[in-house]
């Protein structure tokens, strides 16, 4: 089956199941016992195992089978939720994601088998259900999706057949240890084959009434054929199984005997070394047999090695040798170049879409009959009318398609609560994390690339802000640090807010180090404002970190998110307080492709301005540019404002170098304010940005071009960049 | 434009195009398009030999001119000069201003003499070989050099 064409779906699905299980196992450990999560979890764990199974990832299937174990039994109230298990869970999760992210870059899964994790999960598993008390074999197992996998053992009349069925059953590990640590507690363990009559209709029901028989004294760890088989009836008229019991085994074979329709049960004691012998059974003629296996018509192929993740069997699912096991059933999706990236889009936005797309064809029709009208006047007025239609129907349907690329922050800061946990334990500090505004929408191209530069600033909240538990006692804080990051829109941005309340700035300490560092003269240095101070910390080479930790301060930091930030057309500004904490102050455009524009002339050229970094355009007479240090400034309602000549940076000739007065635009980078002076405005327009081309490399202040209603390109000036 | 076109089944396909008194040579393969004089957008604070943008059908295109490339005379604008857009690599368009462009001929390999390194004249670095077609030698510009601008 070929089932590329649904691996973006997969992707994006199984994203959406790890991030589930991610959020939901950070409920679990706070709160062992809550059941919609457990629930949650498990649907989410038995989902991606059957995706991947479908899309033949065997590797990340096998994981998640085994991942998959372990919620079943935690489910069913075997197993408790311990901070240990916890870990492995997400040991086993970091492992599931990287398999997807292979998945993501070269559509195969890669090779890493995980099996230290996969022998964690089975141990934890094992040392978990080890005592508690077995449940039905009910019917909620699940089948596991790729059960079709028939291996050999089949039926008792098989060439093999002068051991005893019990006998030629494999062991895995898990089920191994289970067994022998039974014994080692002076439990028996016993093998039991069970022969039905060969006229008993109901197989499947006298199974299980010796299965429910049998448990009423003890524990099944395997049976084979699967439980989930011979649910379905899938076996001849013979299965075996394995107990953990205190009773003898003449009274356990007498209770199975004592079923109606059953025709036999032998079985004997196991000790350690038959158990052993068992572990090591070859599983040669397995691999051999498939095929024969197959190729028999009768349903008596019992699928070996292979038990369903039936709750009442907790034995780890044999699965452990999947790839010896499983003729490949599916072959992996064919290779493809790198997914194309989606965006989730509500129905609700593609009706208004749809609508608009009607009014729009409308609109035209419209068009066309009043200009095919005769008589000259008329045509005019309604051609005109038509055209003002037209223009309010395409400003709303530019607006909804922006709205399609827009999704909100939250995909991005999923996977922060779960860093912050991990942290935690690594730091061996307290702190928490709070977020707000995550249904802040931006757009997708933002949203997939913010969440570097924030997780560097959590992570820098958590290793440097945040002090050490004793210090934050001696300084009358809580014990617990609190990090928190806030979104919200503003205008025509996204501001993102991260800080935590921890040590904050040492902007003196910063002094030293720039000095010590010769990174700026010392009298230099000295002058530094507290601002300038602090964003010396943005430049590349420039780390405060006291020791360098695999957290943060490897010297590439804040001049990473700094210009990641930039390149997102945002910029990020610090305040801190000593003491008190820090924030970071993030600026972001809503989004990347359209922006409303002041356009301006200098020297007979147009430019674009981002409208939303206009604070005022004010006209002022020429008499009032004072000098102050050598650059030109002018005073308006308070504030010392400097000016920059856009004609002189632009190299070319001002119109209205005579003039009396000057037009200028304020405008605003954080807190800093800046006149740029032009020779006329010349309105207000929305405009698409489109980049320049990858050979011409213009400076930064030229952020991009956009196109004109005439046709015409103008060049639109990054404002931040100018100040 | 084209006043004549050699059609030989070998060889490889060469626009002709004037230059001052020079004529050139472009690879077929890499032009996307040949454009009219359009006006051009200046770009601020870039090399000299880059004219600026222009809107190529709804895409903003690069526009480098030849001339001062070649560190000839700049260019002096005549309802011959076209606009050459290239594309070297998919998704990067760039123009090239030229005086005019002659012809399409077809050169075969065999009548190419390529280039040895010696650079004695500035514009030679930007050729790749020079082509034999009747009536005279044809410089064949080497168009990843024209291009390449870490300058």
């Amino acid at each position: 089956m070929d089932v590329s064409q649904y691996l973006g779906v997969f992707l994006d699905e199984s994203q959406e199941h790890i991030q589930t299980l991610n959020d939901q196992l950070m409920v679990l450990e706070q709160d062992p016992e809550n059941e919609d999560s457990i629930n949650e979890i498990f649907r989410a764990a038995h989902s991606l195992k059957g995706m991947s199974g479908t899309m033949g990832y065997k590797r990340l299937q096998h994981l998640t089978h085994d991942t998959e174990d372990v919620f079943s039994a935690v489910r069913s109230g075997q197993m408790k939720v311990t901070s240990h298990l916890i870990d492995i869970l997400f040991q086993a999760l970091d492992a599931i994601q990287e398999y997807v992210d292979t998945i993501r870059e070269t559509t195969e899964e890669g090779d890493n088998d995980n099996e230290p994790i996969i022998q964690e999960l089975n141990k934890a598993l094992a040392e978990g259900t080890g005592e508690a008390p077995a449940a039905a074999p009910a019917a909620s197992a699940p089948a596991a999706p790729a059960a079709a996998a028939p291996a050999a053992e089949a039926a008792p009349a098989a060439p093999a057949a002068d051991l005893p069925a019990y006998k030629r059953i494999k062991l895995e590990d898990a089920q191994r240890d289970v067994m022998k640590d039974a014994i080692v507690a002076g439990k028996k363990v016993m093998g039991i084959t069970v022969k039905i009559e060969d006229a008993c209709m109901l197989k499947a029901a006298r199974a299980f009434l010796v299965f429910k028989a049998v448990e009423e004294s003890g524990e099944v760890v395997l049976t084979n054929p699967s439980s989930q088989d011979i649910e379905d009836e899938k076996f001849d008229f013979v299965f075996s199984f394995f107990l953990i019991t205190d009773d003898d085994l003449d009274k356990v074979l007498s209770e199975c005997k004592g079923v109606s329709e059953i025709e036999n049960a032998e079985g004997e004691l196991f000790d350690e070394k038959m158990v052993e012998d068992a572990y090591n059974l070859s599983d040669k003629p397995e691999e051999a047999a498939p095929a024969a296996a197959e190729a028999a018509p009768a349903p008596a192929a019992a699928p070996a090695a292979e038990t369903a993740p039936a709750p009442a069997a907790p034995a780890p699912a044999a699965e452990a040798k999947p790839a010896a096991a499983k003729p490949a059933a599916a072959k992996p999706a064919p290779k493809k170049a790198v997914v194309s990236h989606t965006v989730r889009v509500d129905t609700e936005k593609l009706d208004v879409l749809m609508n608009l797309v009607s009014e729009l064809i409308i609109a035209k029709n419209s068009l066309v009959s009043a200009a095919s009208k005769t008589d000259g006047e008329n045509t005019a007025l309604a051609v005109n009318e038509q055209v003002e239609y037209l223009e309010s129907v395409t400003t709303s349907l530019h607006e909804s398609v922006m709205k399609v690329r827009m999704v909100p922050i939250e995909s991005a800061l999923q996977k922060f609560p779960r860093m912050i946990r991990d942290l935690e334990k690594k730091l061996g500090k307290k702190m928490s994390l709070t977020i707000t505004g995550e249904e802040t929408e931006l757009d997708r191209t933002v949203v997939d690339q913010i969440g570097d530069p924030l997780m560097h600033l959590l992570r820098n909240s958590a290793d440097h802000g945040l002090e050490t538990p004793d210090v934050r006692a001696q300084r009358g804080k809580p014990e617990t640090g609190s990090i928190f990051l806030n979104a919200y829109q503003d205008g025509n941005n996204v501001t993102i807010e991260v800080g935590d309340d921890g040590n904050g700035i040492d902007v003196e300490a910063i002094r030293q180090k720039i000095i010590e560092r010769n990174y700026a003269p010392e009298e230099q240095a000295m002058q530094m404002t507290d601002k300038e101070v602090i964003n010396v910390l943005f430049d590349p080479g420039f780390s405060m970190a006291k020791k360098v930790t695999d957290i943060s301060g490897r010297g590439v930091g804040l001049d990473v998110v700094k210009s990641n930030i930039e390149q997102l057309g945002g910029d990020v500004e610090v305040k801190a307080k000593l003491g008190e904490g820090s924030t970071f102050i993030i600026r972001l455009p809503l989004t990347l492709a359209i922006i409303q524009a002041l356009m301006v002339l200098v020297g007979g050229e147009k430019y674009a301005i981002a409208l939303g970094n206009i604070t005022t355009i004010e006209d002022v007479p020429r008499s009032d540019i004072r000098l102050v240090e050598n650059r030109e400034v002018i005073q308006l309602r308070g504030s010392v404002i400097p000016i920059i000549n856009l004609a002189e940076i632009l190299d070319v000739k001002s119109n209205r170098e005579e003039d009396e007065n000057l037009v200028i635009v304020i405008v605003k980078k954080g807190e800093s304010l800046a006149g740029l002076v032009v020779d006329e405005l010349d309105g207000q327009q929305e405009i698409v940005i489109k980049s320049l081309g990858k050979y011409i490399k213009p400076s930064r202040m030229i952020s991009g071009a956009t196109i004109l209603g005439d046709g015409e390109v103008a060049l639109i000036l990054d404002s931040n960049a100018l100040i | 434009m084209a006043n004549e076109v050699a059609v030989v089944n070998e060889g490889t396909q060469y626009i002709v195009v004037g230059l001052g008194n020079e004529q050139y040579g472009i690879d077929i393969k890499y032009i996307d398009n040949i454009v009219r004089m359009q006006s051009i957008t200046r770009v601020p604070k870039v090399q000299e030999y880059f004219k600026g943008v222009i809107n190529l059908r709804g895409e903003v295109v690069p526009v480098m001119s030849l001339r001062i490339k070649m560190n000839l005379t700049d260019d002096e604008i005549t309802n011959k000069s076209r606009i050459i857009i290239l594309k070297l690599e998919s998704n990067a368009n760039i123009g090239i201003l030229v005086d005019e462009v002659k012809k399409v001929v077809t050169i075969s390999d065999g009548d190419i003499e390529r280039t040895s390194h010696d650079r004695k004249s500035g514009s030679q670095t930007f050729i790749s070989g020079v082509g034999k077609v009747e009536g005279g030698l044809i410089s064949l510009l080497d168009l990843s050099m024209i291009i390449d601008d870490e300058e």
